[in-house]
């Protein structure tokens, strides 16, 4: 009976309750935040630092087939496009576009 | 949903302009993600329902992949537990930051509850970029609206696409798994306004990789705290000194 359960168990307690505390205790802080106080503007700062935290390890230490790619094919797709999307007026399109390009065709070379 | 909720002007049609987002760029790179995401489960021994309901339940794809690798490796769910809550602390600040821009005086806070559940970095990036373009009385139903559709849509995707799509051709794959961060990179700079905000982005992409390789486990943590702490505090020595030039002259 449990055996059958168990891996629901496992998703709830150590998925879903793991991951929802954390977002539950963001709205109760968030919830004392005035929008234009001080303390939001340091959340503001620590989320965003997060984020791009976890953004550049996909880039730096990717998981799957990316991992047999080289670090500075990686590196310079996400770098020219970003100057690209800079220098064009920061759309987000070219912003994607442009890194994902270089990429492709810099797997198709190497592998050539 | 209390009646003054339900009685605001426009919150039916802000709610389906939320839902119509999950037809863009972030939301359609975050379903191939989930394609990919349902190729691991199934190798990793999940069924498709088991699969599903992570989804569901978890909505976020780093601690999913956190949680379905630990239960590969037979770990404990004490140590599954550990190993989940600690990749999901960064929810914290995110929704913080979210919620002072979505609620109003008058937004209950079960409401706020039940839809943190549906921030993850595609929504939170969603309603830092939108949220300031919608009223403030209709923005919790947009988001709503957005956040619901997009996890229902990617649970489904997630049964559908299991078992059908075991693998893309190399370079499909690859071009797929970078679309999330060159995704990330351009549309959080192009949303930042504030300069506290681009400091924080440029401190956090180099700290992020680097933390990675000096303490594993705790780099991005330590990359968002202390990342976001120092540049929180150059931002306000700057305007502090810009107040002081200004008053003096």
């Amino acid at each position: 009976m449990l055996e059958e359960y168990w891996t629901y168990i496992l998703i709830i307690v150590a998925g879903f309750i793991a991951t929802d505390f954390w977002r539950w205790l963001g709205v109760l802080a968030g919830n004392r935040l005035n929008e234009e106080s001080e303390a939001l503007n340091w959340v503001r700062a620590v989320a965003t630092a997060l984020v791009m935290a976890v953004t550049a390890k996909l880039i730096v230490f990717p998981t799957g087939v990316l991992a047999d790619s080289p670090l500075w094919l990686r590196l310079s797709a996400a770098g020219i496009g970003f100057c690209v999307f800079l220098a064009t007026g920061k759309k987000v399109a070219v912003g994607v576009i442009v890194p994902i390009a270089i990429l492709v065709a810099g797997l198709f070379l190497l592998e050539t | 949903m209390s009646a003054e909720q339900r009685d605001e002007p426009g919150n039916l049609r802000w709610f389906l302009t939320g839902m119509r987002g999950v037809i863009s760029l972030p939301a359609i790179i975050l379903m191939t993600s989930y394609v990919g995401f349902a190729a691991f489960a199934l190798q990793a021994g999940l069924t498709r329902s088991e699969a599903v309901v992570m989804t569901l339940g978890v909505w976020a794809l780093p601690s999913q992949m956190i949680l379905v690798g630990s239960m590969l490796g037979g770990a404990n769910i004490v140590a599954s537990f550990l190993a989940v809550t600690l990749s999901a602390i960064r929810m914290m600040p995110m929704v913080a930051s979210i919620v002072p821009e979505m609620r109003t005086q008058k937004t209950p806070v079960w409401l706020l509850l039940f839809l943190s559940h549906f921030i993850a970095i595609t929504s939170w990036v969603f309603a830092s970029t939108h949220l300031r373009d919608v009223p403030r009385q209709n923005r919790v139903a947009f988001f709503a609206g957005f956040g619901l559709t997009l996890t229902c849509t990617n649970a489904a995707i997630v049964g559908i696409s299991y078992g059908i799509v075991s693998q893309f051709p190399p370079v499909v794959a690859g071009a797929l798994f970078m679309l999330t961060p060159v995704y990330f990179i351009s549309s959080i700079w192009a949303s930042s306004r504030q300069f506290v905000v681009k400091l924080a982005f440029i401190i956090g992409i180099v700290a992020g990789p680097l933390l990675a390789l000096v303490v594993p486990q705790f780099d991005v943590l330590i990359a968002g705290l202390g990342g976001g702490t120092v540049a929180y505090l150059i931002d306000r020595y700057r305007r502090q000194r810009r107040r002081a030039v200004e008053e003096a002259a």
